[in-house]
């Protein structure tokens, strides 16, 4: 029986045979792999790209004290972004399955309408939930927008839910009783992380100092946005990776304020635009940024 | 020749629920070509849409067409040129007739076409017309659009493939089997398609994927659903059903839950026991023929139980907090911008409740009525708010009309749906749909087209049937208040509930509501007396002779004026009005066959211009009040007549 980690060499093995660059964890907190810079910023222009990490994805309002048995604060995402789709990639996606040892002709697989939207990122895609015999284990998207850009080209963007995959190989009921590795459960490795994220979350978080940060990340971005100049020379140099971290930050506090109960619901529109705006542009930006490469790419 | 013709678009997995229309789509898509044929089929799997048709000519049929040229007074080099470019000469030519005198015409000869080539021309624009919801494009950014990616492509005339190109995909005549279960490539001819499908476990037919769910489960009581059948039989190609259970210690938990959880997230069939009671157990359809290791139904037995665990996690955290506790907390819960908290919704519905003569227990229901927003349950599975208070409400010892009309407030959520089971819940449901109304309507947001964020036609259509259907006898005006916007859209509901869902012509609806529209359940109770009264043969006559009166009315600009019997001419004039004074007064079911000739006479014999302006006015006068009299029930002049 596989381990979670077996799962994930397997996984990041399969797709670096299929072309895949493997990155490694983008080291700044995120919701979900989409936000990682090696997405939400690679999708856009021309270039095609293809890249698999496993990214740790932190989500506040999801966290239970490390008491129940499915739901996380911190959960790992293998994020694979094949861009352009290839024509065969869902026959790729199921041999990842195959991959990891499950036979697909003797379980029941349904790719289920369901179109994702992340308003905070200005991105949506067309696509399904992957359903094993009635779990969801993966989200499969076609993006369309991102940063309140169409995109040139259509990538896949494959997401799978890791811990649910792994307890469905080792038929356990909690995520906790999986086998990370021989003599290490998951509650070994990660229980502390959850009971302690789910105390500061939701109870010990200080709400002024939160929102405080919240406005100097933001203030941040939006002062670097604000110098970007599209006709400058040497404007590659322009740290739009450092602006978009404070995007990043911006997001993860927003969700820790939400998830403390801080945001009322009027609120919450008006903070999702102000990240929303930030994020569209970095987005706006990086686009231009990479311009002169891709033409000087073509010419060469 | 006549010839058999295949279209299968291969694509990746289309949303069940809009299989159904783009398959009649696609068969007026194709009726469009005109390509002459006997017969049409359409099918689907989650996987393709497929088109067959029988008896299609090889060829269009050779034509004629009529080239106009010079006219026949026009110089010879005229006609010359004419002819050379006909490729024939002058002599060739006719002399026609048209309206604008003679001219040189030719018959030109038009060779048919072969149907194959339309078809190849036709073929990838028809397919891109396919109507769907929402599309997508993959092939980049201005590439075609379709609801999925378009991955395979089989386009059989005959024999022979129709040649084209789409999404860069050329069409061909291998189809694919089941993801796993099939081959990847199947050579097919436009007679073995369906069977080699069947070969790759591809079961083409939706009819016969429901017939094989329907069959397996013979013997297996289940709850019958069958929108959720239909989700299924266009979610797989090759359905099987699998009976799972489930620990019955989860039959704790109310069912409302436990159904919601089993179909809409699981998209389970809930099994019933022989007293028609919860059984633990549940069906999935799975989209492979067999399990006999089990091991689709243990991993969703287990899906299920973890899905059940948060459920009962959830309903036993909330009921440490009662809804009766969190009526303030609503006030961090935002009902629309403009305007305000549920807190306030919750004020001012309580305070409608009474002013609508709610009693106690309305005022306790509209109360609470909202708090199970703020719960972990509805936050969960949003579908199941108010059915969650009122299960709350219930737990917390609330009387039963208290927690049945919270259970109850959304109702009706469609008009299949029942209204509320009770006066006292409908009275609560009412004020809260015309509260969300008023409000919305008064900050300027009502719906156009397509938008309608707040779900007002719902509402506004719930208030209608709660209303008639629960025998409410509330003017409809005072729930309006005075925005003439909500008037017209209230006025359109009206309408569209008793003409659609009530079956009543729309003459009648029209002519009814013409006589008033407030006191819905007197609408109602008219509108049936004019259907009954349109059997009568004297109905359209009389019909016929109110629009005279409204017409001739209208014409004179009559608004009012004094009317004196004496001035009556004796004859059919005084007739009509002593027998129009016999019924004054009376249902018109008596009247009619008795006035209908009299006024016929009277159209016939007397005329209401009469030259005596005294006359004249008191002719009008008359034929006013005859109107007014007899148009409390409808106007019948609004009633469409043959005659």
């Amino acid at each position: 029986m596989a381990s979670f980690q077996e799962i994930v060499f397997k996984l990041k093995e399969y797709w670096a045979a299929r072309g895949a660059i493997i990155q490694e964890p983008y080291d700044v907190e995120v919701g979900a792999g989409t936000m990682c810079p090696e997405t939400f910023l690679r999708v856009l222009g021309p270039n095609p790209y293809r890249v698999a990490y496993v990214q740790p994805s932190r989500r506040p309002a999801d966290g239970r004290y490390g008491d129940n048995p499915n739901r996380l604060y911190k959960h790992s995402q293998l994020q694979v972004i094949l861009k352009p789709a290839p024509d065969d990639v869902i026959e790729q996606y199921l041999g990842s399955l195959e991959a990891i040892g499950i036979d697909l002709r003797a379980h029941d697989i349904k790719f289920e309408e369901d179109n994702w939207e992340a308003p905070t990122l200005g991105a949506w895609g067309i696509g399904w939930q992957v359903m094993l015999d009635g779990l969801e284990i993966t989200q499969f998207t076609y993006f369309q927008q991102c940063g309140g850009i169409d995109l040139d080209v259509v990538p896949a963007e494959l997401t799978y839910g890791l811990e649910r995959l792994t307890a469905f190989l080792q038929m356990k009921d909690s995520v906790y009783d999986i086998d990370w590795t021989t003599g290490f459960t998951y509650r070994d490795v990660r229980y502390l992380d959850e009971l302690q994220y789910s105390v500061y979350n939701f109870e010990m978080a200080d709400i002024a100092t939160l929102w405080k940060l919240f406005d100097l990340h933001e203030g941040e971005a939006a002062r670097l946005l604000k110098l970007y100049d599209p006709k400058a020379a040497d404007k590659r140099r322009f740290p739009l990776l450092a602006a978009y971290d404070q995007v990043l930050k911006c997001s993860n506090i927003f969700n820790t304020l939400d998830a403390r109960g801080a945001i009322s619901v009027t609120e919450r529109v008006g903070v999702i635009q102000r990240v929303r705006k930030i994020a569209v542009g970095v987005a706006e930006r990086w686009a231009d940024q990479q311009l002169p490469t891709a033409a000087a790419e073509v010419a060469r | 020749m006549s010839l058999p013709f295949l279209l299968e678009i291969g694509t990746e997995e289309i949303p069940d629920w809009m299989i159904p229309t783009a398959l009649e789509n696609l068969r007026l898509l194709f009726e469009k070509l005109e390509i002459p044929h006997d017969s049409v089929a359409l099918d689907a799997t989650p996987r393709r849409l497929v088109l067959r048709a029988e008896g299609l000519p090889a060829k269009q049929a050779d034509s004629e067409e009529r080239v106009l040229g010079p006219a026949k007074s026009a110089p010879p080099q005229a006609v010359a040129g004419f002819a050379r470019k006909q490729g024939v000469a002058p002599e060739a030519l006719a002399i026609e007739t048209t309206p604008k005198g003679e001219y040189y015409s030719f018959r030109k000869k038009v060779t048919g076409r072969a149907i194959k080539d339309i078809l190849a021309e036709a073929l990838p624009g028809l397919i891109l017309q396919i109507y769907f919801p929402k599309t997508m494009y993959w092939t980049g950014k201005g590439g075609p659009r379709f609801i999925r990616p378009i991955r395979w492509i089989v386009a059989l005339l005959g024999e022979e493939i129709v040649p084209f190109e789409l999404a860069g995909v050329r069409s061909g005549a291998l189809t694919a089997g089941h993801r796993r279960l099939g081959a990847g490539e199947i050579a097919v001819t436009t007679a073995d398609f369906e069977r080699r499908l069947r070969d790759h476990y591809v079961i083409l037919s939706a009819e016969e994927r429901r017939k094989k769910i329907q069959q397996d489960l013979a013997g297996v009581r289940i709850k019958p659903d069958n929108a959720l059948l239909e989700t299924l039989v266009y979610l797989t190609e090759f359905p099987t059903p699998i009976t799972g259970s489930f620990d019955a210690e989860f039959l704790e938990l109310p069912e409302e839950v436990l159904i919601t959880v089993m179909r809409h997230h699981q998209k389970y069939f809930s099994v019933e026991d022989a007293k028609g009671k919860l059984a633990p157990r549940f069906v999935a359809v799975m989209n492979i023929p067999s399990d006999p290791e089990g091991f689709v139904r243990r991993g969703n037995e287990r899906v299920l139980r973890a899905r059940f665990n948060d459920a009962r996690f959830f309903w036993e955290t909330d009921q440490k907090k009662k809804l009766a506790d969190r009526v303030a907390d609503l006030a961090h819960v935002t009902f629309q911008a403009k305007l305000g908290s549920y807190m306030a919704k919750t004020a001012r519905t309580q305070a409608l409740v009474k002013e609508l003569g709610g009693n106690a227990h309305a005022v306790r229901a509209a109360e609470l009525a909202k708090c199970d927003l703020t719960t972990e349950l509805v936050k969960e599975f949003t579908e199941l708010q108010g059915v969650v208070g009122g299960l709350y409400a219930r737990a917390q010892g609330e009387p039963p009309e208290v927690w049945q009309a919270i259970y109850d407030q959304y109702k009706p959520e469609s008009m299949e749906d029942s209204i509320p089971r009770n006066g006292t819940a409908q009275i609560v449901a009412l004020a809260d749909k015309v509260d969300t109304l008023r409000g919305c309507f008064g900050v300027g947001l009502i719906p156009t087209g397509s938008r309608d964020p707040f779900a007002l036609r719902r509402a506004a259509q719930g208030v209608v049937k709660i209303l008639v259907e629960g025998k409410i006898e509330i003017p409809l005006d005072g729930l309006i208040g005075g925005n003439a916007d909500l008037k017209a859209f209230f006025e359109d509901r009206v309408k569209f509930y008793f003409k659609d869902i009530r079956g009543f012509q729309y003459d009648e609806v029209n002519a009814a509501m013409a006589a008033g529209w407030s006191n819905l359940v007197d609408l109602e109770a008219r509108l049936t007396r004019i259907q009954n009264l349109r059997s009568s043969p004297d109905f359209e006559p009389l019909a016929a002779s109110f629009k005279r009166i409204r017409n001739i009315l209208e014409q004179a600009a009559y608004t009012t004026g004094a009317f004196t019997p004496s001035l009556l001419e004796a004859g059919p004039e005084k007739d009509l009005y002593e027998e129009f004074i016999h019924h004054a007064g009376q249902p018109i079911e008596g009247a009619i066959s008795k006035l209908r000739p009299k006024i016929d006479l009277f159209f016939d014999k007397v005329l209401v211009n009469a030259p005596d302006e005294r006359i004249r006015q008191n002719r009008l006068a008359m034929l006013s009040q005859l109107r007014e009299e007899f148009s409390r029930v409808a106007d019948f002049s609004e009633i469409v007549t043959n005659t």
